[in-house]
């Protein structure tokens, strides 16, 4: 029971990733996660502002239950497995981000800076979670997929498009990380 | 209700991104910044293993639970497309910490600033939609 609770060491992380891909593809569909939010976008009634989002939904029932079932899994793992979300950080960034003024750092998994509810719902931490939020939408449907659908699928299945996409991945989280987020903390 | 199997995988995908902790803001500023093997390790050991899956699948050595062959879909091609769009994705990714999968599992965590990323993510997919013949690929 010990190991549950205990947080995993990376190398479980690759293989049990793959394993939900192949799961995925074996029940007879295309692993991804960001088409969702097209699903969602269907669901809310964009269809009737733009033929894009006239859609069956239906036919992406099995898309939705996954992601109820990411957030059923988050909430048992927040209140049930991870007894202890402190992080093992590289003393380095532990440093930086101290200098930057954020508390507590890797004591828990999300800054308080950024996801507390007081920040979230101040106006600029507001600004910061929606439009982060923004780029993630409009950035995952241009480029047509997301980690799962492009890194892990895309890559492993040799695709060029992936290669590319997540190349731009790394152009925007390097800026995002080395000049963004020192400019906004 | 034969995809009740899609909630269960669900759940299981949460707690292993969950307990790896792939879902953590501070794993994602560490990867950006190339402080730590952690991420890499997690996303790459994925590639390798899911590159020898697909294999078998392309060579029909195994085959879907109604015993199709199993073809993954072939990403849409374009420079433009991919790069650009990536870098957005990126810079979302970068100062939130959260991507398409795990923004679900976050909100098992901490619901109000999810609920606030997953908005603008549908914002952000509302726009391309609107915008969508008119870029460039």
């Amino acid at each position: 029971m010990e190991i549950i609770f205990q947080p995993w060491p990376w190398y479980l992380g690759g293989p049990l990733i793959a394993l939900t891909l192949f799961l995925y593809f074996y029940f007879g569909k295309n692993f991804g996660a960001s088409t969702n939010f097209e699903t969602l976008c269907t669901i809310a009634g964009a269809g009737r502002v733009s033929n894009y989002f006239k859609k069956d939904w239906k036919e992406r029932d099995f898309a939705l239950l996954f992601v109820v079932g990411l957030i059923i899994g988050g909430v048992i793992s927040s209140n049930y497995l991870i007894p202890d979300q402190a992080i093992d950080l590289n003393p380095k960034t532990f440093q930086e981000l101290t200098d930057l003024g954020f508390s507590n750092v890797g004591n828990t998994y999300f800054p308080d800076e950024i996801f507390s509810n007081d920040i979230a719902l101040s106006f600029k931490g507001f600004l910061i979670l929606i439009l982060s939020g923004v780029c993630i939408g409009f950035g995952t449907r241009y480029a047509g997929g997301c980690t799962s659908g492009h890194a892990i699928t895309g890559l492993s299945n040799f695709q060029l498009p992936s290669l590319l996409a997540v190349i731009g991945f790394f152009i925007g989280g390097i800026i995002a990380v080395w000049f963004l987020i020192p400019l906004i903390f | 209700m034969k995809n009740i199997k899609f909630l269960v995988l669900g759940i299981f995908f949460a707690i292993v991104l969950s307990k790896v902790q792939a879902i953590s803001w501070f794993r994602f500023y560490e990867m950006f910044k190339f402080q730590s093997f952690h991420m890499f390790g997690i996303i790459g050991g994925a590639i390798v293993v899911s590159s020898l899956i697909m294999k078998l699948f392309k060579s029909g050595s195994i085959k879907d639970i109604n015993g199709n062959k199993i073809i993954p879909k072939p990403k849409k091609k374009g420079f433009i497309r991919t790069l650009v769009g990536g870098t957005f994705f990126g810079l979302g990714w970068g100062v939130s910490g959260a991507c398409a999968a795990p923004v679900f599992v976050i909100l098992g965590f901490k619901w109000i600033p999810a609920l606030i990323i997953l908005l603008g993510a549908l914002i952000g997919t509302f726009i391309y939609g609107l915008l969508s013949k008119r870029l460039p690929n």
